[in-house]
């Protein structure tokens, strides 16, 4: 299968810049700068990339929003991989630091940006070192800094850390973040592109986005849109975790069916149970049951099955498993990250907590299944950000089609006790 | 007036963060690590300092630093494990080794062992999830833990 950002991933030595280069590396910067930065921008856009941190927008088009002459602008890389089940960036950063860097000097050329902070969760600080010292390798050799290889461009790529707020994944939330700041959703518009680091027009994009753009300047944006589905062009690198035999990070062409990868390159379930459930693209996306399991992994064939690709993270689930438990847990991980600002998810993710529990101890009644539909249609899409609706997603997707197992707790609920 | 100060090493440190960002605000993030690694507290003698340098209130300071987890306004073990509970960990059966380490601990979840040593949390994904179940111990990370394994590692920290 075609591996663009996992070919050499488990080469010795790879995240150092010497066997980088022997590989090919940094060479689509001769090229970028032989361009004029409109073209990339052209090139990104005709590659059909689409972002791979969650929401999928059109790459390039987030790159031909940047206010127009408005500097200076910067470029911030969300390396605040938190998305329960996501773990691709991590093996990114830890294996491949040149891959971002050279992705990151790439974009920052093509969108003028001088400018550029890798923004990485609190608990990647042993990655932070790694990043920092391919930062320096690069400074070293010229690819960043003043005048880079002398064409007039000036760059620099700083680290920052967060300090644990899986919010600080959500764009303008990263922003203030960045601003330090506490980590809560700003209102848009108006978007990053043209208010957004300390007001300034910014680009924001996921590690795995900036780690497929030197590939699309070597290689040309027609060989990169020639893989993958109509909508979804190249690869995607997903995360197979929960009950499989070989749980791992995978890049497999967009489009490629469900099965092959939970079955082929997972090597299926795990004490050879029976499939239930997935949740195809991290716990913010909606579950999907097991008759299910050949739907392409691709943007819309997982929208017509009523889900999404999110960010990657293929969750298996088995037979053995409790829905209902399941649910409460991810809830439960909502709950605890709701920054608290819109009273929709505050409040909402709670109640929904308090019922699911309750249902849990066999306390509830089968109208607690209106209550939380009806606390769900009050969360989604009513809020800053979609916190609230990552809530709602695994809640009413497991009502859809587990329903009978919510009912089952409520058979046995002693008379008076409700 | 502070009852805080940085080493000098420290104000080294701090030099070359403020060196990365054109407003001063934020190295709040960077500062606020810095203190709780080399303390593993922020004292509200800590928040003036930072909020000295960054020119602003302490009560700004503890209004960023109570929004995220990894700042504690109580001192935290020398080796904070944290404990991931989230989908990918729970479906791997991470609940009963949780309930192991707090036992072998002899401690609840959130609490510190009275040498000081351990401190143990629930986390939230931590981004390992291909090796469920694992726990974080400051820096490393551990994955496909067992009961075993718990002990191996702990037993190994001094």
């Amino acid at each position: 299968m075609t591996q663009i950002l996992f070919k050499n991933k488990d080469m010795k030595d790879l995240h150092t810049i010497k066997v980088y280069e022997e590989q090919g590396g940094y060479q689509s910067l001769k090229k970028a700068f032989d361009q004029e930065p409109d073209e990339i921008v052209a090139a990104v856009k005709a590659s059909g990339l689409r972002g791979r941190g969650g929401a999928g927008f059109p790459t390039g088009l987030k790159w031909s929003f940047l206010a127009k002459d408005v500097f200076p602008r910067y470029l911030c890389c969300n390396a605040d991989e938190s998305e329960p089940g996501t773990c691709k960036d991590r093996e990114l950063l830890l294996k491949n630091p040149h891959l971002l860097l050279e992705g990151m000097i790439v974009c920052s050329y093509a969108c003028r940006i001088e400018t550029g902070y890798i923004y990485m969760r609190g608990e990647f600080h042993d990655l932070s070192f790694i990043m920092d010292k391919a930062i320096e390798e690069a400074h070293a050799k010229g690819y960043l800094g003043k005048n880079i290889m002398g064409t007039g461009f000036n760059l620099e790529i700083y680290t920052h850390l967060g300090a644990g707020a899986y919010i600080c994944g959500e764009e303008s939330a990263l922003l203030n973040s960045l601003e330090g700041g506490r980590g809560e959703p700003r209102m848009k518009p108006p978007f990053p592109a043209v208010e957004g680091l300390y007001a300034k027009p910014t680009v924001i994009n996921n590690v795995e986005t900036l780690c497929v753009v030197p590939y699309i300047v070597n290689e040309g944006a027609e060989k990169y849109a020639a893989l993958g589905t109509e909508k979804s062009k190249g690869t995607k690198l997903v995360s197979v975790s929960g009950h499989v035999k070989k749980p791992g990070n995978y890049e497999v062409v967009m489009g490629t069916s469900t099965r092959e990868i939970i079955y082929d390159l997972a090597g299926g379930i795990r004490d050879d149970n029976e499939l239930k459930a997935f949740i195809p693209g991290g716990s913010s996306v909606p579950m999907l049951p097991a008759d299910q399991v050949d739907v392409g992994y691709d943007y819309e064939s997982l929208a017509a099955a009523g889900t999404m690709l999110g960010s990657g993270a293929l969750i298996v689930i088995d037979n053995k498993a409790n829905i209902v438990e399941t649910t409460l847990r991810l809830i439960s991980f909502y709950m605890h990250e709701s920054c608290g600002k819109c009273t929709p998810c505050r409040e909402g993710t709670r109640w929904l907590h308090q019922i699911v529990e309750r249902i849990l101890q066999h306390k509830g009644q089968l109208e607690y299944i209106n209550k939380i539909e009806d606390i769900c249609g009050n969360m989604a899409f009513k809020t800053f950000c979609p916190l609230a609706d990552a809530c709602v997603a695994p809640v009413m997707s497991s009502i859809k089609h587990f329903r009978s197992e919510y009912e089952e707790y409520f058979k046995n609920t002693p008379v008076g006790s409700v | 007036m502070s009852g805080f100060t940085f080493s000098e090493k420290q104000e080294e440190e701090i030099a070359g963060i403020l060196s990365k960002y054109p407003f001063k605000k934020s190295a709040m993030l960077p500062l606020l690590t810095l203190v709780q690694r080399a303390e593993r507290v922020i004292s509200p003698e800590a928040m003036v300092a930072i909020g000295q340098k960054l020119d602003c209130s302490p009560a700004y300071v503890q209004s960023v630093l109570s929004f995220y987890t990894m700042y504690h306004t109580e001192k935290v073990g020398k080796y904070m494990i944290l404990f991931c509970i989230n989908i990918s960990c729970q479906l791997n059966g991470c609940d009963k080794l949780l309930e192991y380490a707090a036992d072998k601990l002899d401690i609840k979840v959130g609490e510190t062992t009275p040498d000081e040593k351990f401190t143990l949390h629930r986390e939230e994904c931590l981004a390992d999830c291909t090796n469920a179940p694992m726990m974080r111990v400051n820096d490393t990370f551990y994955g496909n833990l067992t009961e075993q394994r718990i002990d191996q590692i702990l037993d190994s920290l001094d």
